[in-house]
């Protein structure tokens, strides 16, 4: 505990920086995450045949490698195919974008599909819009299919911007790398790193639990 | 002679290998109640379902007022606001209120002001006595409550025809008669309404003419005695002595 306690008191500077760091990574990621998880899954879901072999297999391959491999194939492979001077930083969020997309899409359609189809029947009877029957009908009942599968998504990329560390983006593993390669501390410095990612991860379920609530009010 | 308000040629229907509707031929006269009745699987609902277009004809034509409506050119939307339709599990919007259930369409798709759609929303609902419900949501209505609320749903659009898909078919059996008493009022108004239904007592009650849809066809087709006391095909006689 000690140990603990001194470590904080010398390098709470380093840590709180490596929060800031997992923070606003989680926060894009899960941010343009969703963005392009919903054209995936609108893709997906779409008439179009093309589009939707292509979004199959865009999910299949990020579902089926690991997480870790996709980011090193980003890192190594995005400024060979775009040449521009990309940092390990953008790199390493394109690649976390990416493979969170195709979680969310498939927790979009997953949320979408479980409306019951006779509201789809129902909204084209009276004669709505396309568009009408997805924002007014189905997406506010969708919405609450997908917001627990989505809030754990979001916990998921929390923990998954750990990897980054991997290439040395500022987060919070890589504070704690940083402060074990200087203190040889490293149980505490992990111990440090745990309860911060716990913490930051118990009062995003709690918040998301309370918006989730709200949203279930109506019915 | 009153006119003819919607007519199908030689409709068919296929599910995969499965061909439900093997060609019906009808007309129906404005005005005219039709009750559609056959065994379970014989294709009355599809043959609804294809008359607003929730299902696609594989063969065959739609007219509408003398306008095809399988023809892709046409505004399938705008068409589906003349035709009414009320299906068996209610499909009430559980997001929503009852009052805005009535005046969602109304508002976005006929850009009716608000004011105006809530006042006749409510002249609607006072109609099938569910004024003190307005500010409900559905999860609170019994299911013949929800089955009035999808009735005046659709009549806030001033649909020219109603559809019913078998509308007491989920009710509890103390509901059905509220359900079906809003229906028999609705046919005095002069409305056009086609009706899928297993109560044969109603059926025989409020129809102009029943058809006996069986395997895809309509095998019979007359007015509500001749169908019901002289049946003239085999499998309609097999139908009603099983259900009479």
């Amino acid at each position: 505990m000690d140990k603990i306690f001194g470590l904080l008191e010398k390098y709470y500077m380093v840590f709180l920086s490596g929060l800031w760091g997992t923070l606003w990574l989680s926060a894009l990621t899960v941010i343009f995450g969703t963005v392009l998880g919903i054209i995936v899954a609108m893709g997906r879901m779409g008439k179009s045949k093309i589009l939707k072999a292509i979004t199959d297999v865009y999910i299949e391959i990020l579902r089926g490698t690991p997480v870790l491999l996709q980011l090193y194939f980003v890192w190594i492979g995005l400024p060979k195919l775009i040449p521009f001077e990309w940092t390990d930083t953008q790199c390493i969020l394109i690649a976390l974008v990416i493979n969170a997309s195709a979680y969310i899409s498939e927790i979009i359609r997953a949320g979408i599909g479980a409306v019951d189809k006779g509201q789809w029947e129902a909204a084209k009877s009276i004669g709505l819009s396309k568009v009408h029957t997805m924002t007014r009908v189905i997406m506010p009942q969708a919405i609450k299919n997908i917001l627990p599968a989505l809030c754990n998504e979001f916990i998921t990329t929390v923990k998954g911007t750990s990897l980054a560390s991997v290439f040395f983006v500022g987060e919070l593993m890589t504070s704690y790398k940083t402060v074990a390669a200087a203190t040889f501390l490293q149980l505490p410095s992990l111990t440090i790193a745990g309860v911060i990612y716990f913490v930051v991860n118990f009062v995003l379920s709690r918040l998301l639990r309370l918006l989730e609530r709200r949203l279930t009010v109506s019915d | 002679m009153t006119d003819i308000i919607l007519r199908t040629e030689n409709l068919v229907k296929n599910f995969g290998d499965l061909q439900v509707l093997r060609g019906i031929s009808t007309e129906i006269r404005r005005g005219e109640v039709v009750s559609i009745i056959g065994p379970s699987g014989g294709g009355k609902s599809t043959f609804l379902r294809c008359l607003n277009l929730l299902e696609e004809p594989t063969e065959g034509k739609v007219f509408f007022n003398d306008q095809d409506i399988t023809d892709k050119k046409l505004n399938i939307c705008e068409y589906r606001q003349k035709i009414g339709m009320v299906f068996q599990n209610f499909n009430v919007f559980p997001n929503m209120t009852v009052l805005e259930n009535i005046t969602l369409a109304p508002i976005l798709e006929k850009k009716v002001p608000k004011e105006e759609a809530e006042a006749e929303a409510m002249a609607l609902l006072r109609r099938v006595g569910l004024e003190d419900k307005a500010n409900e949501y559905p999860r609170k209505l019994s299911g013949g409550q929800k089955q009035r609320l999808a009735i005046v749903r659709a009549l806030a659009m001033h649909p020219e025809v109603m559809l019913f898909d078998e509308p007491t078919s989920a009710l509890d059996p103390e509901m059905v008669k509220e359900v079906l008493n809003v229906i028999t009022e609705l046919t005095r108004s002069g409305m056009t309404i086609l009706i899928v239904t297993h109560e044969m007592g109603f059926a025989r009650e409020v129809s102009d003419r029943v058809l006996f849809i069986c395997d895809g066809v309509i095998t019979e087709e007359g007015s509500p005695d001749q169908i019901f006391t002289s049946p003239r095909h085999p499998s309609t006689n097999r139908f009603l002595s099983m259900v009479l």
